[in-house]
């Protein structure tokens, strides 16, 4: 079902050459922020313009597209999306990981281990790390060229000195293939040690910033710490209210107005798997009726 | 003997430095040498060209003419002009420390006084957040800054201890030169003299060699050992501090040291 007005996959394909030029150099330099000339797509910024546009670039015609947002397949966000490749390029989609060829994230790395022959597109509103810290782009970028990059821990240095532990939860810097610090865009620092060595191609598309990087299959990826202050991956300390998952990231989903809450896996298609193979959580019968706070 | 030996070379020479912009002479042919625990003091009125000399001496501006040339930390002298950005960037945050005269040009405000003092040595690869505080810490109390205050930032601080802990930030990877840009403008007479005091102990303790431009000529006096007079983008009387400030030859100089206020 192509609507005709559009080219495959709606930009047209000088544009897409452009951005897979972009798209070539950020693999060639993993974990640098190659920019490029970011177009308007029928989104606001902010709801993966950039992510959109990497993904209309690699796609072709036998592809089978899985979208994601924090982890979900069906928030809207990720139905948009879906629906967008589907109606402008008439792609297979498809919920379940492992099935899928490209995969459209925001904020979230799927618990289903990706696999070769995979492509992983992170949507992402700040691709600059050290924005925050160093607030003049010139400046940022002369300290990427020579790799300085003391001022990233002096915000870890803060984290501890406040509040006793590395308290940065999610946007958790990286060192990418021993050279660049990047941000792994705001997936929780549960999803980290997945980046590194991952078999599949992760591409990260920022559409306002208008700016492109990669890590290419089998790079390492370390997050950075300190020798006293180790990176830890942080997990609520329950298991899955529906599938009963126990290594799996936690959604914690208040249910009342009495402090009742109950943790699931923001990884949808994990969890319905999971259900699916017979796991069953405490309150895998009906989540939304019973009382929570039993659990954990 | 070997100090002495090292002590004999000098850290830094310029060597007939110009900077003009457009037809303005900022700084007309400039030379001279400093050696290691040397402090000199480069005085003269607003628009005399101190500070772009100063710019000029710690590689910030490109000169029209002249270089300089510092003996870096492994015995070779090098001209700054030849150095790449990133020894250059290098230098300047490790053997080297820039003090503004307005701290807030030279601290992240927003970042605790740990972090401040801590970043130069993170910038170095130094990874324990133990240590790094440890060592800030012990650099808060070596500056007369309440260790208790290691947590806050520096907007919460007075002039005067904001001043205290850009020096600290500055002097924690041991530079041996430090450039400092009227480090006691703005601040009031007796913390001024308590800034001085420390700067004096300090500068002996780490025979650091300091370049230091102001304009307050009893800063001269009590702070370096040779003082250099500039007038115009000209130096027009160079000597020791004693002999310049009490015997003064040259005609501006002697109206500059007779404009001081008698207490």
């Amino acid at each position: 079902m192509n609507a005709p007005a559009y080219n495959f996959a709606y930009l047209d394909e000088q544009t897409k050459r452009m951005i897979r030029r972009a798209i070539l150099k950020a693999i060639a330099i993993p974990g640098y922020q190659v920019p490029f000339a970011s177009r308007e797509m029928p989104m606001p910024y902010g709801w993966g313009t950039g992510g959109v546009q990497v993904t209309a670039a690699i796609l072709g015609p036998q592809d089978v597209l899985k979208v994601i947002d924090q982890g979900s397949d069906d928030t809207t966000n990720a139905i948009s999306i879906r629906k967008f490749f589907a109606k402008t390029a008439g792609v297979a989609t498809t919920t379940a990981t492992e099935d899928a060829t490209v995969i459209q994230t925001r904020h979230r790395i799927p618990e289903t281990s990706l696999h070769a022959n995979q492509v992983l597109v992170y949507q992402v509103p700040i691709p600059e790390p050290l924005r925050f810290l160093e607030p003049r782009e010139t400046e940022t970028r002369r300290m990427h060229a020579l790799a300085e990059y003391g001022l990233m821990h002096v915000k870890l240095y803060e984290d501890i000195a406040r509040f006793g532990h590395i308290a940065t939860a999610y946007a958790y810097p990286v060192k990418v293939n021993a050279r660049y610090v990047m941000d792994p865009s705001p997936t929780p620092k549960f999803d980290n040690p997945k980046m590194d060595n991952s078999p599949a191609l992760q591409l990260f598309g920022a559409g306002r910033e208008k700016r492109i990087y990669a890590i290419p299959p089998y790079t390492k990826v370390v997050s950075l710490d300190f020798e006293d202050h180790p990176f830890e991956p942080y997990r609520f300390n329950a298991p899955c209210a529906l599938c009963a998952a126990e290594d799996s990231y936690l959604d914690e989903i208040v249910t009342d107005d009495k402090g009742g809450r109950m943790f699931v896996c923001s990884d949808t298609d994990y969890c319905e798997g999971r259900q699916a193979a017979g796991h069953h959580g405490s309150l895998s019968a009906a989540p939304y009726k019973e009382k929570a706070g039993s659990h954990g | 003997m070997a100090d002495a030996l090292e002590n004999d070379q000098p850290l830094l020479v310029a060597t007939s430095l110009s900077k003009s912009y457009g037809r303005i002479a900022a700084c007309r042919d400039v030379s001279f040498s400093l050696h290691p625990g040397e402090v000199l003091a480069i005085v003269g009125e607003s628009g005399s060209g101190k500070s772009t000399l100063l710019q000029l001496l710690s590689g910030q501006l490109a000169a029209s003419g002249g270089h300089v040339s510092y003996r870096m930390r492994d015995g070779v002298t090098r001209d700054l002009a030849t150095l790449g950005e990133a020894e250059r960037r290098f230098l300047f945050r490790t053997d080297w420390g820039f003090v503004h005269q307005d701290p807030a040009q030279g601290l992240r405000m927003a970042v605790s006084a740990g972090a401040n003092v801590g970043e130069r040595l993170m910038a170095v690869g130094w990874n324990h957040y133990g240590r790094i505080r440890e060592t800030a810490s012990d650099w808060l109390g070596r500056v007369e800054i309440d260790t208790a205050r290691i947590d806050d930032a520096p907007r919460s601080y007075s002039g005067g201890m904001r001043q205290r802990l850009q020096i600290a930030r500055n002097l924690v990877t041991e530079p041996r030169l430090v450039f400092m840009d009227e480090p006691t403008g703005g601040l009031d007479v007796s913390v001024q003299a308590r800034l001085l005091d420390l700067l004096r102990s300090l500068v002996a303790e780490l025979n650091l060699a300091v370049v230091i431009v102001t304009h307050d000529l009893a800063v001269a006096r009590l702070l370096s050992h040779r003082v250099m007079v500039m007038k115009g983008g000209r130096v027009i009387e160079t000597g020791l501090t004693d002999q310049v400030l009490d015997d003064p030859r040259e005609p501006y100089t002697q109206l500059l040291v007779s404009s001081i206020l008698p207490a």
